[in-house]
């Protein structure tokens, strides 16, 4: 029991400063990917709808560990030479990117047609309409299926170990290598990332509640 | 001149010759339409007619084929703004526009349509997400670039008028329909549009719902706003309306003085149509 606690300050600290800062980071910027991608599905523009629709196949149909061993170790033997840091934000965020592209963009269509004519009607342009308008009601739509995509992320992480980012899981691969208690260890993280995880639903809900003060119950 | 005046004032709306179909489907073959500033043309017609389309062409929500939509007479100094319709801003005094939809209509110009025109819809389409007063601020606000602290002034105004001024910060689902409707009304006017268009704002309401938002209407009418109304409430086109125009199969059938055309209608379709309607009832 003392390994547990004196291996749970380095653990956390890995936490800290390891998944939580990647996970928000790529979950940050595959938001924004993820927009531009679904506008680019949502587009009636047919070379940006197939761009989209490629961009997202591609990422969902391939595996993330798979995606990120090509941005870390297969990048070099085309002169790209990133360190483990970038190659996990940008494989992560590229990921998020794929699938909650998919999510905005079902939640953009689930908004009545009548809301674009009503933004219209009083002036906005289509981009003002989707800002004003259309995004803070998919908003709504949106937050189960994108809390469940940063969730997947945050225990995603912990691949990152195998390009060698010191977040959590490195953190208890290398404890547990030393000590020698690989059930401990391995235990001791997946509880961390359950507490992680458990906070997060919290607050999904939370948001939930804020989002639905318009809706009627 | 008065906005009640009875003279005809010079046209607010010309449309000429609009065309649109939707694949194979003719909608609107051939649509002349005039409104003089200050008049109510109430559009009739049996389902599928083309009504729909019209106004939402008017609005630039549907892009004609063919034809032209001028708002706004030539050489007329401003919008069909009453006096008395509650703006104590300046009234945007937007020259004449005419669209050719023969030639290609810009984003441009299909704005600048939609800065002369506002459209109540049938099914209100308020915006969820933003109270009673955002609503009706945010064309002004947003939209516009007007000052806050007058647009929300003028809202309140308006929002009074309609007897909601107490729900200005209730959201829409907080509303009944007729509630609802009178948002969506004032969230038109406050645009200060030279022109309203409704498409049947009252045959989503409960029938106890109507009147109110009839009288609303009537109201408007009454103060000079310029306005085309598709209903199938032929007692109040009756009331309110200057001219009736009925149509069928995307074309004009017969048109003339609201009284005339609910009352003695010449052509075949029409008699049938408004027997019709008299009869559901
Ligand atoms: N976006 C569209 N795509 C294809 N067809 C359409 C579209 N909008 C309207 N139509 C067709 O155009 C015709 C006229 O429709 P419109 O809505 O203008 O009729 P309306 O006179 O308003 O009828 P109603 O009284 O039922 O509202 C109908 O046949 C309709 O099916
Ligand atoms: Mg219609």
């Amino acid at each position: 029991m003392d390994l547990f606690w004196s291996s749970l300050g380095p653990m956390l600290l890995g936490a800290a400063k390891g998944t939580i800062p990647l996970a928000l980071a790529s979950f940050a910027i595959g938001l924004v990917l993820a927009l531009l991608v679904a506008m680019l599905r949502i587009s009636r523009n047919r070379i940006a709808g197939a761009v989209g629709r490629f961009y997202v196949s591609v990422i969902r149909g391939t595996p993330l560990l798979v995606q990120l061993f090509v941005i870390f170790y297969g990048l070099p033997a085309v002169g790209v030479k990133l360190d483990p840091w970038p190659s996990a934000i940008i494989a992560f965020s590229l990921n998020v990117g794929g699938y909650a592209a998919e999510v905005i963009r079902a939640a953009i269509l689930s908004v009545p047609q009548g809301q674009w004519e009503a933004g219209h009607m009083i002036g906005m342009s289509r981009g003002q309409t989707l800002l004003r308008i259309i995004l803070p009601q998919a908003a709504r739509v949106s937050v189960p299926p994108l809390s469940n995509t940063f969730i997947s992320l945050v225990k995603d992480t912990s691949l990152a170990s195998l390009i060698l980012v010191t977040e959590m899981f490195r953190v208890a691969q290398q404890v547990a290598a030393f000590s020698q208690e690989f059930m401990l260890l391995y235990l001791e993280a997946a509880l961390i990332y359950w507490v992680i995880c458990l906070v997060l639903s919290t607050a999904q809900t939370q948001l939930e509640k804020r989002l639905d003060r318009y809706v009627a119950h | 001149m008065s906005p009640t005046d009875a003279t005809v004032g010079p046209a607010v709306l010309q449309v000429r010759g609009l065309n649109k179909s939707f694949g194979a489907n003719a909608v609107l073959r051939g649509i002349d339409l005039d409104v003089p500033r200050g008049k109510v043309v109430a559009l009739i017609g049996p389902s599928g007619s083309g009504k729909t389309t019209i106004l939402r062409s008017l609005n630039g929500l549907e892009m004609p084929d063919a034809g032209s939509v001028t708002v706004g007479a030539r050489g007329a100094t401003a919008g069909s703004e009453p006096a008395g319709a509650g703006g104590s801003g300046v009234v945007p005094q937007l020259p004449a526009l005419s669209l050719d939809f023969d030639a290609k209509v810009t984003p441009k110009e299909i704005a600048a349509l939609r800065d002369r025109s506002a459209m109540v819809f049938q099914h209100y389409n308020l915006f969820p997400h933003m109270t009673v007063l955002q609503n009706v601020i945010e064309g002004p606000v947003h939209v516009q670039k007007r000052p806050r602290t007058e647009a929300v002034a003028e809202a309140d105004k308006l929002l009074d008028r309609v007897g909601l001024l107490e729900k200005k910060d209730a959201y829409p689902f907080e509303l009944s329909g007729g509630q609802a409707q009178r948002v969506g009304i004032v969230r038109a006017l406050a645009l200060k549009p030279q022109l309203l268009l409704f498409d049947e704002p009252t045959s989503a309401l409960d029938p106890e719902l109507v009147d109110d938002v009839l009288a609303v209407i009537k109201e408007l009418a009454d103060e000079g706003w310029t306005m085309v109304i598709v209903t199938h409430e032929l007692a109040f086109a009756r009331q309110t309306a200057d001219e009736v125009v009925f149509m069928d199969g995307g074309v004009v059938v017969e048109r003339g003085p609201a009284s005339q055309v609910l009352r003695n209608p010449r052509e075949e379709r029409t008699q049938q149509f408004v027997r019709r309607l008299l009869h559901e009832i």
